[in-house]
């Protein structure tokens, strides 16, 4: 197997016995870019020479035998709506087309202060809006399992890149299922975090009360590696939690005997795909198999999920994204011939399709004289989600479902419905709305697509979540299997 | 008979808080600068950024909540209020809408002796917005650049209750406001920096209604004189609209300080739907009670009590005390005095006189003032001890006033000291008598003005420094 497919904490291991150098790494994955972006289209912008320059650092400190991080030298692609300092950050929208944040996110910060490899910035869909990253203003992202699927979205970029070998981990961000859907498209691990887990400091902001940013990892303890480094209290983020995370590879045990697991009824109705089904009962099959106990639950507001989460993601997306306007930075229309008309040409031409759809469901639900029927009624109903799921962890340590109703989508098969569009995402919205925990890891294949099983627990419980990953994967080898991209 | 109306105002205040950095971030709030210098990513509002509350501008806005008597939240919450303007970064202002840190406060004004208790309807905190400015006029401008140093200065909003009743009660309650928020310390309170600001909401009503006439708001008003002038107009404009049988229209209205009117704005059609929402990136906010009540206890004492201690203390009269407690450095300025030369009346009549008249002819704070407290003590004992009389005491105040000199150095200086010497005094006497045996016939006659007449020739000679009352005297004995 080549380093680029390595799990990162072997390739730690390795760097520790000076069997292989940090170099080598970040060459055989800047490699491996080389044979297949082409193909897989995950990156907007690639930073080949500061990557190498990263790398050669990681080896001089091992030659001074100095202690290092478990994630120095590890290549990691980064969404790009995460600001990096210096490095274009743009949303893949026009608007921000030729933006340099003149700051880094703290989670990047985290990053280099554990030498991690920032190889590149990963496609999405625009500002994060989407469910196939095709609401990219710049170009679609492949699946590299089916060239001619959708990755998922809108962190395609990050999950198709891990998935193809063309980085060891990413980040990316979940405001409805960003993480967990294209992770379970593309047959790889994505975490989103309890909202006030990881900072949300650096992060473009969709919309801010869902958004958190998370990894994407090959196997669970990768994905604890990486969320050891970008967990805790920012004091830059107030709606960050102030109590320290706990040390995340602690719960990599080997055992799962006396785990509840509840299986929500609402999440394996009708609009599930039977093989999707099939699929998660045989993983809950071989849970119980290791001791767990399975058993069906409810969580009756299911149904009102979506329109309360196009409600209240659309509202606060149409404030974040006011500050576009083409005064400070960013895109600005020519030929406008007062103010207004440069805030319109400039929002009109620099914005997509869908980005405006959902400003204006936003501006709408906030108006005067709609913002009680649909706003303050969202956020109750909200609350009402929100309490099913405490209703369900009293019960359950961990819950189960489908992360998607089906595997990945042809490229341009729902594009033309924004409706079905929002649907591939039923099993994710509400997750977001609760600020819990959900990870999405993979559960098995139909007809050689990957199909992913989704893991949620109570707030700040991570550790659970990757624990029993940790055991599927042990138990299992999905993670294992690799996308044919010859 | 031409109907009686009834003026009603209700007052916005605008308070800049001086905390040393903005409310959202650590930039500093330093007046002025190189445009554009005072910034940072977060009170930019680059993509990504988030806000973080600084406390000490909690802290100031709960401090001055306390001191004008309002209730303060336990739960309060930040919102944002979102329309378009390219002064502000995010294009949307982080503002408070329905859980305000503080309600229900009031205080009191006093108005030809009467004493009336204006209520305090919120006090919230919001974020300053940046300035946009203009190469020539905003009409014929080709371009406007924009000055963000003053985005995200800490913003504190006092809304009153349309308790006012006139301009004069609007300026009084505008005074009152900014003396306790300069003795709380919490705010420059400049209305030509901008640091105070206040915009107002007239209507008028005929007399004895109950019901409220329509509003106006009324923008643009720069100082406590163009705030009365322009209450004044607005308020006979739409009695003058009224009276012509039309109605008022709703609507925002400049005043046009040059032109003295007020102008139409835009309408309440035209009012903006700012779609509040909860700010999603501040958690809300429980405010301890023990923190509060640690703040009320660090409240100074207040312009009301200052002047009751006055009344009560110095014996000064109403009018007096309150004018000297009006303005913080003045009060002080007047106590350090009175440590100096404990005749408090005297020296109140000096501040409230002569000071106060060089402070407004020179348009200036008593703090840009080089004279010092002692140095108006001695001047005071001059005059008791007979030294110098308190005709040429002025003029040696306003030498001291202009150059912080001490007033001995002045009158050695020029000579000034008062001629008390009866020998020296005698012989011009003597000789004013005869040159002006006219009017010292007069006097004789019982035409008593004639006698000022000739005190003021004795004066005239010894250029003032004669001591008056001996000169009277004298003047009588020769003339018996």
């Amino acid at each position: 197997m080549e380093l680029y497919y390595y799990p990162a904490h072997q390739l730690h291991q390795m760097l520790v016995k000076k069997e292989i150098k940090a170099e080598e790494i970040c060459l055989s994955v800047l490699n491996r870019v080389s044979q297949v972006e082409d193909k897989i289209k995950a990156f907007i912008t690639l930073t080949h020479e500061q990557a190498l320059a990263q790398a050669k650092k990681v080896d001089e400190k091992i030659a001074r035998k100095e202690k290092i991080s478990p994630l120095a030298g590890i290549p990691i692609a980064i969404k790009d709506n995460i600001c990096t300092e210096g490095l274009r950050t743009t949303c893949a929208s026009h608007i921000l087309e030729n933006f340099i944040p003149p700051y880094n996110a703290t989670v990047i910060n985290l990053l280099n202060q554990a030498d991690a490899v920032i190889i590149g910035k990963t496609n999405l869909d625009e500002f994060a809006m989407g469910s196939s990253t095709e609401n990219s203003a710049f170009f679609t992202t492949a699946n590299p399992w089916d060239l001619a699927r959708v990755p998922g979205g809108s962190s395609g970029g990050s999950a198709a890149a891990v998935a193809a070998g063309e980085t060891i981990l990413a980040l990316g961000s979940d405001t409805g299922g960003s993480i967990r859907q294209p992770a379970a498209f593309c047959g790889v691990l994505g975490l989103k975090p309890t909202y006030g887990l990881v900072s949300r400091f650096g992060l473009v902001a969709f919309a801010s009360s869902l958004d958190q940013i998370g990894p994407f990892a090959r196997n669970a303890e990768d994905l604890a590696w990486l969320l050891n480094v970008i967990s805790g209290h920012d004091p830059l983020d107030s709606t960050s939690r102030v109590e320290a995370p706990p040390d995340y590879t602690g719960f990599l045990v080997d055992h799962v005997r006396g785990l509840r697991i509840g299986v929500p009824r609402e999440y394996m109705l009708e609009g599930i795909d039977v093989q999707v089904k099939q699929v998660i009962n045989q993983a809950l099959a071989k849970l119980t198999a290791l001791g767990a106990t399975a058993e069906e639950v409810s969580l009756p507001h299911s149904k009102y999920a979506l329109p309360t989460y196009y409600l209240i993601a659309p509202a606060e997306a149409s404030s974040n994204l006011a500050r576009y306007d083409g005064v400070r930075y960013g895109f600005r229309a020519g030929n406008a011939v007062d103010m207004i008309d440069m805030f319109k040409k400039t929002r009109s031409q620099g914005f997509g399709e869908e980005v405006k759809r959902r400003i204006m469901l936003g501006t709408y639900a906030l108006s005067a004289g709609y913002y009680d029927a649909y706003y303050l009624k969202a956020l109750k109903v909200r609350t009402l989600i929100k309490q099913d799921f405490e209703k369900a962890f009293s019960s359950f340590d961990v819950l189960v479902s489908p992360v998607t109703p089906t595997p990945a989508f042809k490229k341009g098969e729902k594009t033309g419905d924004p409706l079905q569009m929002y649907m591939s995402d039923i099993c994710t919205l509400a997750i977001n709305l609760a600020g819990i925990p959900g990870i999405a890891i993979p559960a098995g294949f139909i007809n050689g697509l990957p199909v992913g099983m989704q893991l949620l627990g109570k707030p700040f419980s991570e550790g659970i979540l990757l624990q029993v990953a940790h055991i599927f994967e042990q138990n299992t080898d999905f993670h294992l299997k690799k996308p044919d991209l010859k | 008979m031409v109907p009686e109306y009834e003026t009603v105002i209700g007052l916005e205040v605008h308070v800049e808080l001086k905390t040393n950095s903005k409310i959202f971030c650590n930039s500093t709030t330093a007046f002025g600068g190189e445009p554009n210098t005072h910034v940072c990513p977060v009170c930019l509002g680059l993509p990504g950024v988030l806000p973080v509350v600084n406390r000490k501008a909690l802290e100031y806005t709960i401090r001055t909540a306390l001191a004008l008597n309002c209730e303060i939240a336990g739960f309060s919450k930040f919102d944002r209020k979102n329309y378009y303007y390219p002064d502000m970064p995010k294009n949307y202002q982080i503002s408070q809408y329905d859980l305000p840190f503080a309600q229900k406060g009031h205080l009191n004004i006093e108005l030809n002796g009467n004493i009336r208790r204006i209520g305090i309807t919120r006090v919230h905190l919001e974020e300053d917005t940046g300035k946009l400015v203009h190469p020539a006029t905003i009409t014929t401008s080709p371009y406007s650049l924009v000055d963000y140093n003053r985005a995200g200065v800490p913003l504190m909003e006092i809304v009153s209750e349309p308790d006012l009743r006139s301009p004069e009660e609007a300026r009084a309650y505008l005074e009152k406001l900014k003396a306790i928020i300069s003795y709380l310390d919490v705010s420059d309170c400049k209305m030509e920096e901008g640091s105070l600001r206040c915009d107002a909401n007239v209507s008028v009503r005929l007399q004895g209604k109950e019901e409220y006439g329509t509003k106006t708001e009324i923008k643009n008003m720069n100082s406590f004189k163009s705030l009365q002038r322009a209450l004044a107009y607005e308020v006979e404009r739409q009695i003058e609209v009224l009276g012509n049988g039309g109605r008022v229209i709703q609507e925002t209205r400049a005043w046009d300080e040059g032109k003295g009117i007020t102008l139409s704005m835009r309408s309440k059609e035209e009012a903006h739907d700012y779609r509040y929402f909860p700010e999603p990136d501040l958690v809300p906010l429980v405010i301890d009670r023990q923190w509060v009540e640690e703040i009320r206890a660090s409240l100074p004492e207040l312009p009301d009590a200052r002047k009751t201690r006055y009344q009560r203390d110095y014996g000064l009269s109403a009018y007096d005390a309150a004018r000297l407690a009006a303005e913080l450095e003045l009060a002080e300025f007047f106590e350090a005095c009175v440590k100096c030369y404990p005749q408090p009346k005297m020296v109140s009549n000096w501040i409230n006189g002569e000071l106060s008249r060089l402070l407004n002819l020179h348009n200036i704070n008593i703090n840009a003032c080089p004279l010092t407290p002692p140095q108006l003590g001695a001047l005071l004992e001059l005059i008791e001890k007979g030294t110098i009389s308190g005709k040429i005491a002025k003029t040696v105040f306003e030498e001291m006033f202009n150059k912080g000199k001490d007033p001995a150095q002045i009158i050695q200086e020029k000579g000034l000291i008062q001629i008390s010497d009866e020998d020296a005094l005698i012989k011009i006497v003597n000789e004013v008598i005869t040159q002006n045996q006219k009017v010292v016939d007069d006097y004789r006659a019982g035409k008593d003005r004639a006698l000022a007449f000739l005190v003021g020739q004795v004066m005239k000679v010894t250029r003032g420094k004669a001591n008056p009352e001996l000169v009277n005297r004298l003047l009588k004995e020769k003339m018996q």
